[in-house]
């Protein structure tokens, strides 16, 4: 037991250096990871997700592609595509873009026609000013949007219009609160 | 039990939420008669096209798109009205609403109107109005609810679907409150377009009204 101390002890007798926060990440480049020193840095790596993330002051005019889930919290004017990832518009992100996207979370601002294959949210204080065409659509209370939805219907799933709508609307999609979990990393 | 057992509050004390002053109010829900009705005539086309005129509700949302598969245009009259009073440019309005429709002639199956009527002077209704029957298509239909009181407080109301039978009521601030009681006769008059195939009178002195636009 004596001996597993000492050898978590520094040789020279120093404080072990504080693990190293991540650099800020780039765009269009994953947090790097940081160095494995230790068995706890080792796990707390494993845990940590990549996360590509534009920040503030930055300003983007043509066309953004990636592979890798996004979080924007800056300006983006063009395209924006990441089919199979998640976007995530944050709550100072400004977006006029036609936008493509697995999923697409809104906190801030877009303007512009938004596709995604699997789900667009528009969260509390979100705003969307444009056509949405997903398979499912969550809009909180407290969010903008104008423009037209259009869920494309999945085969084997459907229900017939008159089931469909004895069930209800309200029970069936409760928006989300504002301070829901989202996921960022890929 | 011990002293400080005696003194620790209880755990259904601890336990029970205590409403804050944020709570949110209840909503009060209404029954509905006409919307199954309109719902049936949604149902009989495929992949209807749809136009609310109110604020976006989510759930709504997804019930007419997820459920229904409707395409849903959100045009949300009651805030361009609350801009027009804001702006002192309510003389303006009627000829806003006579662009206001970006949909071609005939292209939609239904259109919630909810309320929106009451809100509005006699010009702009008129306008509403026609464009609305002018975006509809042959044998299609909408839905309108007309206030028989004249209420004083300057609040809307968002109609949030529970099922085809119940709607809740959901009131929020306006610019200015209800204008007028219109008659049956001024809205047959008003929608001169449509024809009215059900018109009910709900305990909580709400009519609904649906038409239809003859083929």
């Amino acid at each position: 037991m004596w001996k597993r101390d000492e050898a978590v002890r520094p040789a020279s007798g120093q404080p072990t250096a504080a693990p190293q926060p991540p650099a800020p990440a780039q765009v269009g480049a994953a947090v790097p990871r940081p160095a494995e020193t230790g068995n706890r840095l080792e796990t707390g790596s494993r845990l940590e997700k990549d996360i590509v993330n534009i920040g503030k002051s930055v300003v983007i005019k043509g066309e953004l592609n990636g592979s890798e889930d996004l979080t924007i919290e800056g300006h983006v004017e063009g395209t924006i595509q990441l089919r199979d990832n998640v976007l995530t518009i944050g709550p100072n992100g400004r977006i006029k873009a036609q936008v493509f996207a697995k999923a697409v979370i809104v906190l801030g601002e877009v303007t512009g026609n938004v596709t995604a294959s699997d789900k667009v949210d528009i969260r509390d204080n979100g705003s969307v000013d444009g056509d949405i065409v997903s398979p499912r659509v969550a809009i909180a209370e407290g969010a903008h949007f104008r423009g037209s939805v259009d869920m494309q219907r999945k085969g084997g799933s459907e229900k017939g219009p008159k089931q469909a709508a004895s069930q209800g609307a309200a029970s069936q999609q409760q928006p989300q609160p504002a301070g829901a979990p989202q996921r960022v990393g890929a | 039990m011990g002293l400080l057992d005696r003194l620790a509050p209880r755990k259904s004390e601890t336990d029970a939420p205590v409403p804050g002053p944020s709570a949110p109010a209840v909503d009060p829900v209404f029954g509905t008669k006409a919307l199954r009705k309109f719902l049936s005539c949604l149902t009989s086309r495929e992949l209807p096209v749809l136009i609310d005129v109110g604020p976006v509700v989510g759930s709504n949302v997804t019930f007419f798109g997820e459920q229904l598969g409707c395409k849903i245009f959100v045009e949300d009259i009651f805030a361009d009205v609350d801009r027009h009073v804001r702006d002192g440019k309510l003389a303006a309005l009627p000829a806003f609403l006579k662009k206001r429709f970006p949909q071609g002639s005939g292209g939609v199956d239904g259109i919630l109107c909810w309320d929106l009527v009451d809100y509005l002077d006699r010009p702009a209704a008129q306008e509403l109005a026609a464009e609305l029957t002018r975006v509809l298509r042959p044998e299609g239909a909408l839905l309108g609810f007309f206030g028989t009181a004249q209420p004083r407080d300057t609040r809307y109301t968002k109609f949030i679907i529970v099922d085809e039978m119940n709607l809740k009521h959901r009131s929020y601030p306006a610019a200015r409150g209800r204008q007028a009681i219109l008659l049956n006769r001024d809205i047959i008059r008003l929608f001169a377009g449509l024809r009215v195939t059900d018109s009910f009178l709900l305990q909580n002195n709400l009519r609904e009204i649906l038409f239809r636009k003859p083929a």
